[in-house]
């Protein structure tokens, strides 16, 4: 696996590549920067129109790797400027998959206040897992060694409309 | 773009006009000065007009649910007006639409304050 950095213009430096029979269209190391999660939104915006999603799919995708990108950049690597997101798009003919890993602690899955419950419904934070299982299709979470945890989001056309 | 807010009197009630995105960084932290602003002074009839906000992240969201509780404490009320139907879908999502009191139209919101 190639891997890029951000240029310094900001740009994600995109290459193509087969996976697993998807192509890999974007696969880049992100520095821990606010920054990175607009071009993330904007690179896999470019991948999810080429594979043919609506508008109103686009938005709900660019949401969900927004929020993705949000929590490995501020809760994951803490803004960490020796710490990189490991970005990567994939997509199929009917489907794309983004995969976003941060190097940070990693957390327990099922110590997270739910969001819906009636007293949390107040909290200010917390929703950014909701909104991403809501976007996608499916959802994948897993701890990486040696540290640091990777999200693994897919989309379908067939479930788009 | 990040939220451009702007604020006008309807008797007494104050309506705040969101325009742009509310997101994490400045956009959620200029939202919520304002709403802590307007509280603190003493407003406690806030109409929040979401009609022109054309994104709004988990973030942004936080900072309704931060303005609504900081509204709320100081005795007052903040409701919704002119939510998009992604805003309106965000708010089903997350259950808030059973916390916020939401309007589709600017005048019967305000006269819910009455």
């Amino acid at each position: 696996m190639v891997t890029f950095d951000l240029a310094p213009d900001g740009r994600v430096q995109t290459m193509p590549q087969q996976e697993s029979g998807e192509i890999c269209r974007v696969d880049s190391m992100l520095a821990s920067t606010l920054d990175s999660v607009d071009a993330a939104e904007t690179e896999t915006l470019k991948v999810a129109e080429e594979v043919g999603f609506d508008e109103e799919e686009l938005h709900k995708i660019g949401m969900a790797v927004r929020e993705c990108m949000v929590n490995a950049v501020v809760h994951g690597n803490r803004y960490n400027a020796r710490k990189k997101v490991h970005f990567r798009v994939l997509r199929g003919n009917d489907h794309m998959t983004v995969v976003i890993r941060d190097e940070g602690e990693g957390f327990d899955l099922q110590s997270l206040p739910d969001p819906l419950a009636e007293e949390n419904l107040l909290r200010q934070s917390g929703r950014g897992l909701l909104l991403i299982q809501a976007f996608m299709d499916d959802m994948q979470i897993q701890h990486v060694k040696p540290k640091g945890t990777e999200v693994k989001m897919m989309k379908y056309l067939a479930k788009a409309s | 773009m990040s939220v451009k807010l702007s604020t006008r009197q309807v008797g007494d009630v104050t309506v705040i006009d969101a325009v742009g995105r509310i997101t994490l960084g400045e956009g959620a932290s200029t939202f919520r000065d304002t709403i802590k602003d307007l509280a603190l002074k003493g407003n406690q009839k806030i109409l929040l007009n979401l009609g022109e906000v054309s994104y709004i992240d988990s973030s942004g969201i936080g900072e309704l649910v931060s303005g609504f509780t900081t509204v709320t404490n100081h005795g007052g009320q903040l409701k919704l007006v002119g939510l998009t139907k992604r805003v309106k879908d965000l708010l089903q999502i997350t259950k808030l639409y059973t916390v916020f009191e939401v309007f589709d139209d600017e005048a019967p919101g305000v006269r819910s304050f009455a």
